[in-house]
């Protein structure tokens, strides 16, 4: 089920067919009492890999349908290649879609659907079956050509969608959720296989997802969304080191949070002068909270430590402790062959690795 | 045939394409054309009926018709004849399929597919082939009986209650309900009388109401077995005031819409209950 | 499990084989074929016959499309209301029963029916252009009020099967609203309506009180004929042709429902 390593009528040129540079400007459309996208702008690179990641109802998938053309925004425009495309058609669009889950046509084998978009541009019949030959072989399906759909597993269905979405060599490959329905050995495989695809095809794609591994493993850049804007839009590693908001923290990796005073460089944190991702004194009034990752903070037992070890999660190589302190339960990594010193009920000294902690508004007590 | 169909119950899903184009307004108009035409085909001839169980022998409009109605020869003991029948009719079938599908349900799931075609049978031989192989078969001391008819229309009556009473099963799990009803000390009749049965109201009562409907509105075996039933009354009572019998005929039509409109009604609620409830 | 058996076997069994038997047999109890060969041999039982397929044929095709098209029309549009009313009245239509229906359209288009006399007020009376309620067309014509609403009723599952992912999938490859229905939608869609249509046909081939209480026995359909049968217009040397007539419409009628599980499970697998 790998994915050939060869390409003859394939380009890898980005500034060719497959990489059209695409800006979302200001977009903008409500559902009734909901606004679904509320001003979302995002710039995408030819050949960029794009996840949109948020919870359901954030507008990701609003997003990629009015990219798409499914959908019309109450205002804002969409532009691909620098051009305004915002009133052309979405059967004009010339972009390529992979919907969630049984989008292939059923009365067509797996060639015949992949030739589809070729047949509707009035290819001839024996290009075309070569024109699906070899993007069925891409994504390693050539023995399944002549099989339909619900002959097909969840996982090739997918793969041959994929293939009927590039045949057609759209500027733009738009994925909407097309794991969230496979089971979770099928989606790893496939989230390799896409990515590979796209890497060698060099197309601009935007993919949908709520499942942030999903996201961070896969794009180039991630954006993540709520409430129909775009709370940050950067590079996964960057967004998971560096969130900007307390969303992107929480939502993103895992996040402990508690209430912290001001300090000289920052905020006092684990007793000590903490420094602070950006400027604390941007949030002038209110008391604040802040955000730390697990693998940022470090226990030690000590008889007079100021936490207490609550909980234990064996996960592997590292053992994740809850441990309350000042009212907050604070998640700790360490190391699984260091774990026995930490028995529930041990009393533990906290401390920062040196890291910029990001900082936010206290959240009123729920 | 129309009892063959899957439900009775037809579920509309809203439309999800995009409704934002000038196009649209094109299609919308020529989609509400054909909705009127249809609308106008079905409901005139119901307004035209009710015009003319409303008008006396010199064609003006009169109540007298409906007052008439409870004077008339023979229409007393022809409806109550369809009632005796139905009462009948809908005991047996309910003695009869309640427990089979029951324990069809419990221990012969397989079954189900036999039951299935089995019950299409009544489909494949009309009503009017099935009188005709009744009243050659049937012994005569039956014959002289009009519950002859009762034991027929429980054939009749079959699909519809199948497919009812199918779906009731179906929704519930019943092993699971009976596994759980016998742990707890309870015997065999206790269980479906009080278990089963309660869970089953809203098929149970879809599956006897369709069965009355038939009953009421069987004409094809009545009129051939020589039963005087309110049908064949009403086609008889034509020859002498066509007026009387029309509204005759629109009264037992209400009647049928109304019942057949409250299964539909629950059926849905109670259906979109149990879906609620088993997404939860 | 045992009392049911028995009931079918007693009540739908034993008739059928009945009347199996009684159709290849002679008034003197011989086995002959002559039933047989006298209803398929022309005169008035293979008129009879002739007529009622085509009968079915006219009511399982044209409302076959009509009922399609309503569906589609109501399926479609945005108005929670009219579906719901939509649902509810092919559920109740479609059961109809045929003394009622006959007796509301006398009162519509009979000879002094109400859209009659509209019409002839327009100098568009049909009676005086050849039309009769009590002839093929005009009991086609009733037979649609039931066989309209009973498509919509079977149709509409199918269409509800149509997954809006195809449009879109279409649509996002190229294909223009036509397009698609005639790559997708229509191929997908055709064993279904076919399916239905089998089913219509059986249901205007077996219907008898809907004519007989329309036109009291005068028009020569196979059910009819039956019925006259029943009544006692027996030929003598035909004594057991009602056997054999009702045989004919068993055959028939198998056939169709045959045909419509037979394309319904085929559609059923792309349906899911």
């Amino acid at each position: 089920m790998t994915v050939a390593t060869h390409a003859r009528s394939v380009t890898a040129d980005p500034s060719a067919e497959g990489g059209a540079p695409v800006v979302l400007d200001n977009l903008v459309r409500t559902f009734g009492a909901t606004r679904a996208l509320d001003g979302f702008s995002l710039d995408i690179a030819p050949g960029e890999f794009v996840a949109l990641l948020g919870p359901s109802g954030c507008g990701k998938t609003t997003a990629l349908r009015v990219l798409a053309g499914f959908e019309q925004p109450d205002s804002g425009r969409v532009m691909v290649r620098g051009g305004d495309v915002s009133a052309v058609p979405a059967q004009r669009r010339d972009m390529g879609m992979v919907f969630q889950s049984y989008s292939l046509f059923p009365n067509m084998t797996a060639r015949d659907n992949v030739a589809f978009g070729l047949q509707l541009r009035r290819q001839r019949s024996q290009a075309r079956r070569a024109r699906a030959g070899e993007l069925l072989e891409l994504v390693g399906l050539s023995d399944h050509s002549m099989k339909y759909p619900h002959q097909l597993s969840g996982g090739q269905q997918q793969r041959v969608a994929l293939a009927r979405a590039l045949a057609i060599e759209p500027q733009v490959l738009l994925l909407d959720e097309p794991l969230s329905a496979l089971d979770a050995k099928v989606r790893a495989e496939l989230r390799d296989q896409i990515r590979a695809l796209q890497q060698r095809l060099a197309i601009t794609t935007v993919f949908v997802t709520h499942d942030q591994e999903e996201a961070l493993s896969m794009a180039d850049r991630v954006c993540v969304m709520s409430n129909g804007r775009a709370e940050q839009v950067a590079t996964p590693s960057v967004l998971y080191a560096q969130p900007s908001t307390a969303f992107v923290a929480e939502f993103v990796g895992v996040s402990s949070r508690l209430n912290v005073a001001r300090s000289t460089r920052g905020v006092n944190l684990f007793g000590s002068d903490a420094p602070v991702r950006g400027d604390v004194h941007a949030i002038p009034h209110g008391d604040l909270d802040a955000l730390v990752r697990p693998e940022d903070v470090s226990a030690t037992v000590a008889g007079d430590g100021l936490g207490i070890v609550t909980h234990r999660s064996f996960l592997g190589g590292t053992t994740r402790l809850d441990v309350g302190y000042a009212g907050a339960t604070i998640k700790v990594d360490v190391r699984s062959s260091e774990a026995d010193a930490f028995e529930l009920g041990t009393r533990v000294t906290l401390g920062l690795n040196a890291r910029d902690v990001l900082v936010t508004g206290r959240r009123p007590a729920s | 045939m129309a009892s063959l169909v899957a439900d009775n119950i037809v579920e509309f899903e809203p439309p999800t394409t995009p409704s934002r184009s000038p196009r649209r307004h094109r299609i919308r108009l020529g989609r509400g054309l054909i909705l009127l035409v249809a609308a106008a085909y079905f409901l005139l001839p119901i307004y035209a009926a009710l015009h003319f169980s409303l008008q006396d022998n010199n064609g003006n409009f009169s109540l007298q018709p409906i007052t008439a109605i409870p004077s008339q020869p023979g229409l007393g003991s022809a409806f109550f004849l369809s009632m005796r029948l139905a009462i009948v009719t809908m005991a047996i079938t309910m003695l009869l399929m309640v427990p089979t599908m029951i324990y069809v349900h419990l221990k012969l799931p397989r079954f189900r597919r036999v039951m299935e075609v089995i019950t299409i049978l009544p489909i494949v031989i009309p009503p009017i082939v099935l009188i005709l192989g009744v009243l050659q078969a049937a012994p005569g001391w039956l014959k002289a009986s009009p519950y002859l008819l009762s034991l027929v229309y429980v054939i009749l009556a079959m699909p519809f209650v199948y497919r009812s009473l199918d779906a009731g099963l179906g929704a519930l799990d019943v092993k699971t309900l009976v596994e759980a009803s016998r742990s707890l000390g309870a015997g065999w009749v206790a269980t479906i009388w009080r278990i089963i049965v309660p869970n089953l109201r809203s098929a149970l009562l879809s599956a006897t109401v369709l069965t009355l409907a038939l009953v009421l509105g069987e004409f094809t075996m009545a009129s051939l077995d020589l039963w005087s039933t309110l049908p064949v009354w009403i086609v008889a009572f034509d020859q002498t005031n066509a007026h009387v019998s029309t509204a005759v005929a629109m009264l037992s039509l209400l009647a049928t819409w109304l019942l057949l409109t409250l299964i539909v009604t629950l059926d849905r609620s109670t259906s979109r209950q149990q879906r609620r409830k088993r997404t939860s | 499990m045992l009392p049911f058996l028995l009931y079918v076997v007693l009540g739908l069994g034993i008739p059928t084989l009945v009347i199996i038997n009684l159709a290849f047999r002679s008034a003197s109890g011989h086995l002959t074929m002559s039933n047989i060969n006298t209803i398929t041999s022309g005169g008035q039982y293979l008129t009879g016959f002739e007529t009622s397929l085509k009968l079915a044929l006219v009511t399982s095709v044209i409302p076959g499309v009509l009922g399609t098209l309503i569906a589609y029309a109501v399926s479609t549009s945005r108005f929670e209301t009219l579906r719901r009313i939509v649902a509810t009245a092919s559920g109740v239509l479609a059961n109809f029963g045929g003394v009622n229906l006959a007796f509301m359209f006398v009162a519509t288009i009979g000879f002094v029916g109400l859209v009659t006399g509209w019409l002839a007020r327009i100098g568009l009376n049909p009676w005086s252009h050849g039309f009769s309620l009590y002839k093929f067309w005009g009991v086609a014509l009733v037979y649609m009020y039931f066989q309209i609403p009973l498509m919509v009723l079977v149709i509409t599952p199918a269409l509800n099967g149509l997954r809006p992912a195809w449009r879109e999938a279409a649509e996002n490859l190229g294909a223009s609203k036509w397009r698609f229905w005639r790559h997708v939608g229509m191929p997908v869609l055709t064993p279904s309506i076919l399916a239905s249509m089998f089913l219509l046909f059986g249901s205007g081939f077996s219907a008898y009180a809907t004519t007989e209480a329309l036109t009291g026995g005068t028009i020569a359909l196979t059910p009819i004929q039956i019925g006259e049968f029943l009544q006692g217009n027996v030929i003598s040397g035909e004594e057991h042709i009602g056997y054999a007539l009702g045989f004919g419409m068993i055959v028939l009628v198998l056939i169709s429902v045959i045909a419509y599980v037979t394309l319904q499970r085929r559609s059923a697998k792309w349906l899911r």
